[in-house]
């Protein structure tokens, strides 16, 4: 279990005083200019050195993401910008930082801002987070007032500016050039890449878009060092996650947690266990709906990591643990998110938009099972031709919680089809 | 230039290819057919049909899309083997049948009753990359019809969403409006709020749709593809000589496309251009008329007509014969002939147009249109190009897109691109010239010079300070006339020494071919040939009817002084003849007759006179005459656009039912 | 569905005095020439002066922006927080119904909505006051079901306190926050059990309701007085 003294967001759930003067005594904005003395190389290093992979769901290694940024150009300047689109079904830790540790995020942007070049830094938040969004602009004015922001921003001799900006419900946005495409004031579609946004970004200049957590956690890492952070976790899934759980959990709640975590001991210490005990599991969604869910006897052993999960045909994702017992109507559960991303398919290109829609009909046709046995391979055969023909992942993301669903329930759905067995409610 | 090439192997075949270009480029240059719906190579990169995947070896386990792919992003093999592309594996295969099946499952099965049956592209590659029986069983997508305006149809439960028409609407023609609304699935191609369309260009987005979403409304269920007679043509509405193809069914024009000329209109036709065709069959003149004691027109035989006029020759009359806008060369070559043997006098600048005879440098310009592509900084005097010639306008707009600065000098009107209006007078480009400055120096400039000079009485000296201009700034010049007969008028020398106003006042019996634009006074005895009764007819003594150019052969030299010639599309009309027949049948009657039988022949003699015009399609460098002085005083008038209706501009146009509806429309707004 | 704009629309649409100088502010964020940037901000803006976007306001703010009234639709039409046709003036209830609400009971909300509010969605009843609809995850998971209702959250519902919530909402709005006495998303009970001092009264978000909400009083009983 992770100590109290370990934990990066130790207000995460907002107890303790949140004015500046309290977060400052609290050991935030503490050497922050001396951090950006040591060189954009220093800092990068570090962050390499951590092994922290991006918390938005691909993993990819921040330090190095940061490395593509090109030398700075005064033609084309460089941007910072921050993901705060948290959309995935089952997260919800982002919304915590936002509004109960802000400082993190703002002097992490601070940081990583330098570290690429960037003297701008614009946060997306997600439409629906108005009183997030309020209580982050609050730490951003606090931080101008401070002097941490604006022309010599926490006496580091860096010009730096953060711009809070927001969508306004669109789970594409999420997704990094819809994201930059939604900060342009169009719709949200995603571009294609290449090229990447470290070449071409937000109108056209460099940019790298970060999570929110893969930035709040930047200066911890740099105040308690690269080792202190990868000590945690096991080798190239170091550091530590803020876990979402949600479901048929008996306490569900967001908590920062160990990289590596098994995942019943996530469930059972902080969630209170699944109700109905642990051997009332049915399945797990380990990473955000996005992941194919992992069945009960997956779980036993199963380890919250990138690399674990990935073995395991499923993903560590947002780290949104959706828990499901025996109760639930597992069929219907995915169904909704079918739902889900038919209602977000941008429309772009094809394979998606019609899709979606395919994958969503057969889907609920499944629940009552009034559909015939071939239905099942067909739809394997859709998702098959959606994944990996789309411009962004929003297709694959539609099709893996069903690839998921008949890899480990496919006898559940046969039966149902077979004795065409009237739905149950999901909850309870 | 070979060492920037760079090396791919496509399909088991190696070549170099500029790495700027996209593996779907790459692969039509060895021919290698891609199928597409959202990549139009005039447009931006959509990539959102994903009909065009390809397996890129050693990439990504999914295949890309190879519209969007620049060869420069592939990375070599392991060893520094060139990139690999394959198109016709089983991964690509199996990736475009799902595309097809996907852009299937929503489209309506009503082919048979869809205009765009028989040059679908969805159908054409349904034929490769579909398959027989659908999976589909759920409810299929139904989508509101749109009302764009009296050419545009639509059946939008056909779209695909490729968004060419948006892109097209946005890109080209400069009116953002139509979009996409709303998301998914449910996303729709629309106008703004049930707006109709305004462009001069959006007959375009028919060609462009690669299904039946957007079809053209008059042309609607009146003809199979198949059933057409195809028919390369040269259109006469505006002078920029737009590629087009006439497609007919017997003896009747059923639709005009656009045919593709890099040099001209690209692939594109403007809306006058695309829809005057039930203009040909109105209006007709299908018989000669003399007018009676009583004043009234009334029909007769051809030989009544030419007795009436070979008695009116009796008395050794001036005669002086005009050019109307739409006539072939070899009309005005062959008139021309008969006049000046009969002592007559020419002239085709009507209205005292100024252009000086001989100077091709200065009306035919310097360069051809597509330089305006290459131009850096472009100044448009006295010319409102987005009416007089919407395409040449695109042209324009596309290159302020890509950085090019544009300036007017003349009436002030939405161009579809931003521009800055230095002023009404030439007195802002004595100024420039003036003021000797530097700005202008090393940079590629164009100068559109149009008929807000042209058009005006005291226009020749006006020409000067232009033409100064032109050299004081080292510029281009592209002279844009709106009349498609002009530039091979004057290039036939179609002149008189004096003038229109003095020659019509010397003349006797005038021949009007055509000219259909002004008035001609009540004294003198007027030979009207033509097609349509229009003004030209109402007040002539002899009317001689003549094909409409869809309905004979001909060479027209185009603005930029490039010959080209039109085909034969269809029979004429009752019994009007050819033109330059009439005027052959004229000369016998008037005991001179004309040297040549047939057009052949007479083309032999107009290309041993004018060499120039026997170069079809090429444009001719052409000498430039150095300025004179000009004085103040023509520094001081206000430059005026000459056509205030774009619709209305020409006979048959005027009796096209379809650009009545689109000039009322158009005053509305 | 897609969803269109009403067909009764205002004759007109104006910021009023401080939305119109805190749009201008909102510009000056995005460099030279990037006011499009702005339009989502500004939507949101024209939405909470006037409960959703009209033709009017498109083009308004189409102009304000030098945007086409077409891109900006788009917009409009693309992001589902905006209203295309007016809502319940008092409250628009958007439950939450992707599955990690679903699992704790969303659809029993959704039930109660239709019995209270209306069969169908986006419906203003009961004197237009308000009206409903389903949304997709709101992003508050840990303290599902959820439902939003303006710029706040109500979190940890049951059919009972969703009820009563409901019941209430004519009046004004409720205290948002969880419904279930949790501070914010610690697990349940977790106040009892730690030894960490409580130094705020509510979370973030909850305060910040709050404030607003004495805002809006003060600046209610000035006026009157």
């Amino acid at each position: 279990m992770l100590k109290e003294k370990d934990k990066i967001f130790s207000n995460l759930y907002g107890f303790k005083d949140r004015s500046i003067n309290s977060v400052i005594s609290r050991g935030q904005w503490d050497d922050t200019a001396k951090f950006i003395k040591n060189g954009s190389s220093w800092i990068i290093e570090e962050i390499k050195n951590s092994g922290l992979r991006g918390r938005g769901g691909a993993g990819f290694p921040t330090g190095l993401k940061w490395s593509f940024m090109p030398k700075p150009n005064p033609t084309k300047p460089s941007y910072l910008v921050i993901n705060a689109d948290e959309s995935e079904p089952g997260t919800c830790k982002d919304r915590e930082i936002l509004r109960h540790e802000p400082h993190t995020l703002i002097e992490g942007c601070l940081i990583a801002g330098f570290a690429m070049g960037a003297h701008v830094a614009y946060i997306y938040v997600r439409g629906e987070y108005v009183r997030e969004r309020e209580a982050l602009q609050i730490a951003i004015d606090e931080a101008y007032s401070k002097g941490f922001l604006g022309t010599n921003a926490a006496k580091s001799g860096w010009k730096f500016d953060i711009f809070v900006h927001h969508g306004a419900g669109a789970y594409i946005c999420g997704e990094e050039t819809a994201l930059l495409e939604s900060l342009e004031g169009k719709k949200g579609m995603p571009r294609m890449k290449p090229p990447f946004p470290a070449m071409a970004g937000l109108y056209g200049c460099p940019t790298t878009v970060n999570n929110v957590e893969s930035i709040a956690v930047v200066p911890t890492i740099l105040r308690r060092g690269a080792s202190w952070f990868s000590k945690f976790g096991r080798s190239n899934n170091t550091g530590t996650k803020l876990f979402c759980l949600s479901g048929h959990i008996e306490k569900p709640c967001v908590v920062e947690e160990e990289m590596s975590i098994p995942l019943k001991e996530l469930i059972e210490k902080y969630g209170g266990g699944v109700i109905g005990g642990w051997d009332n599991l049915k399945a797990v969604i380990p990473g955000g709906s996005s992941v194919p869910l992992i069945p009960a006897k997956i779980c036993n052993d199963a380890i919250m990591d990138f690399d674990w999960l990935r073995e395991n045909q499923s993903g560590l994702g947002t780290g949104a643990v959706i828990v499901m017992n025996s109760s639930t109507d597992i069929v219907k559960a995915i169904w909704r998110l079918s739902k889900f991303y038919n209602h977000e398919s941008c429309g772009q290109c094809t394979p998606c938009r019609e899709g979606t829609g395919w994958m969503m009909r057969v889907m609920k046709r499944l629940i009552s099972g009034d559909a015939k046995l071939e239905d099942i391979d067909n739809l394997l055969q859709i998702t098959k031709q959606v994944e990996g023909h789309t411009i962004c992942a929003l297709g694959d993301a539609a099709a893996w919680p069903i690839q998921g669903l008949f890899r480990h329930f496919r006898s559940e759905v046969e039966d149902r089809i077979k004795n065409k067995v009237s739905p149950k409610i999901a909850a309870e | 230039m070979e060492n920037n090439l760079r090396k791919i192997i496509i399909d088991g075949e190696e070549i170099g290819v500029n790495p700027a270009m996209t593996i779907l480029q790459a692969c039509e240059y060895i021919d290698k057919e891609i199928p597409r719906f959202c990549y139009h190579e005039r447009l931006s990169i959509a990539g959102n049909c994903r009909m065009c995947l390809v397996e890129v070896v050693g990439g990504p386990p999914k295949p890309m899309a190879s519209c969007a792919l620049q060869v420069k992003d592939l990375r070599p093999g392991p060893n520094g083997e060139p990139p690999t592309i394959k198109t016709n594996s089983k991964m690509v295969k199996k990736a475009r049948e799902g595309v097809m099946e996907f852009l299937l499952i929503n489209h309506p099965l009503d082919c048979p009753i869809c205009d765009q049956g028989g040059e679908c592209d969805l159908q054409d590659q349904a034929l490769a990359y579909g398959v027989d029986f659908s999976r589909y069983i759920e409810p299929k997508r139904a989508v509101m019809d749109l009302d764009l305006g009296p050419l545009v149809e639509t059946h939008m439960t056909r779209c695909i969403s490729c968004t060419r028409c948006v892109r097209f609407i946005t890109e080209v023609a400069g009116m953002p409006e139509m979009g996409q609304i709303g998301r998914g699935e449910n996303s729709e191609i629309t106008s703004y709020l049930g707006r109709t369309l305004e462009s001069e260009l959006q007959g375009n987005i028919i060609d462009l749709c690669p299904v039946g979403a957007l079809t053209s409304k008059p042309y609607a269920f009146t003809a199979r593809p198949w059933e057409l007679s195809k028919t390369n043509s040269i259109d006469l509405m505006d002078a920029l000589g737009s590629n087009i193809r006439i497609d007919s069914k017997g003896k009747n024009i059923m639709r005009i496309i656009p045919r593709n000329h890099d040099g001209i209109n690209e692939e594109w036709l403007s809306d006058k251009s695309r829809y005057i065709w039930d203009g040909l069959n109105k209006q007709r003149l299908d018989i000669p008329y003399v007018r009676d004691n009583s004043g009234r027109l009334k029909p007769c035989s051809w030989n009544e007509a030419f007795d009436l006029i070979t008695h009116k020759f009796n008395k050794s009359p001036n005669i002086l014969a005009l050019a109307g806008d739409l006539i072939n060369i070899e009309t005005l070559f062959s008139a021309k002939e008969l006049v000046s043997s009969l002592g007559g006098r020419t002239e085709c600048r009507i209205a005292d147009t100024c252009i000086p005879p001989n100077d091709r440098g200065l009306y035919a310009g310097t360069v051809p249109i597509a330089e305006i592509n290459n131009s850096e900084i472009i100044f448009i005097i006295g010319s409102n190009p987005r009416i007089e010639a919407p395409v040449l306008n695109a042209r324009i707009r596309n290159s302020w897109l890509r950085g090019t600065e544009v300036n007017l000098v003349g009436e002030k009107s939405d161009l579809t691109y931003d521009y800055n209006h230095m002023g009404t007078s030439l007195s802002e480009l004595d100024k420039i010239i003036k003021s000797k400055t530097r700005l202008f120096a090393n940079k590629r400039i164009l100068i559109i010079l149009g008929q807000g000079i042209f058009s005006r009485n005291d226009g020749y000296e006006a020409l000067e300070v232009v033409k100064k201009f032109k050299e004081s700034l080292k510029a281009e010049l592209i002279s844009l006339h709106v009349a498609a007969s002009r530039v091979g008028a004057m290039d036939l020398n179609f002149v008189s020494d004096p003038g229109y106003s003095s020659s019509i006042e010397w003349s006797d019996i005038i021949l009007n071919i055509g000219m259909d634009e002004y008035d001609l006074p009540e004294d003198k005895f007027v030979i009207y040939q033509g097609s349509h009764g229009d003004r030209g007819a109402n007040r002539a003594d002899v009317i001689l009817p003549s094909c409409a150019f869809s309905e004979e052969s001909g060479i027209y030299v185009n603005t930029e002084g490039r010959p080209q010639i039109s085909l034969k599309a269809c029979e004429k009309i009752g019994e009007a003849r050819e033109n330059w027949a009439i005027i052959r049948a004229l000369s016998e009657k008037l005991n001179c007759t004309l040297k040549y039988d047939n057009l052949i022949q007479l083309r032999e003699k107009l290309f041993l006179e004018h060499p120039n015009l026997s170069s079809l399609d090429e444009v001719k460098k052409n000498n430039w005459i150095n300025s004179f002085m000009y004085s103040k005083e023509c520094l001081k008038f206000d430059l005026k656009n000459i056509w205030r209706d774009h619709y209305l501009t020409n006979p048959i146009a005027r009796s096209s039912t379809i650009m009545a509806e689109l000039s009322k429309n158009k005053q509305k707004k | 569905m897609l969803r269109r704009i009403d067909k009764d629309q205002p004759e007109t649409f104006a910021f009023t005095k401080s939305n119109l100088s805190w749009a201008k502010k909102q510009i000056s964020k995005y460099p030279k020439d990037r006011q499009q940037s702005a339009v989502i901000p500004l939507l949101y803006r024209a939405q909470e002066q006037e409960g959703w976007i009209s033709k009017p306001a498109i083009e308004f703010i189409a102009k304000m922006l030098k945007m086409a009234p077409i891109r900006v639709y788009e917009v409009a039409s693309f992001y589902f927080m905006f209203h295309l046709s007016p809502v319940g003036k008092k409250a628009h209830i958007q439950v939450c119904g992707t599955t990690p609400c679903m699992l704790r009971g969303s659809e029993k909300l959704i039930e109660i909505c239709k019995q209270k509010i209306s069969k169908n969605q986006k419906e203003p009843c009961s004197k237009g006051n308000l009206s409903w609809e389903e949304v997709e995850c709101i992003g508050a998971c840990s303290n599902s079901p959820v439902v939003q209702i303006g710029s706040d959250y109500y979190e940890d519902l049951s059919e009972e306190s969703f009820s009563n919530l409901l019941d209430n909402l004519i009046e004004g709005h409720p205290e948002p926050g969880s419904q279930k006495k949790r501070f914010s998303s610690e697990p349940e009970g977790f106040l009892n059990s730690t030894k960490v001092k409580i130094e705020e009264n509510k979370n973030a978000s909850v305060r910040l309701f709050l404030e607003t909400s004495i805002r809006k009083k003060t600046k209610k009983l000035m006026s009157e007085r």
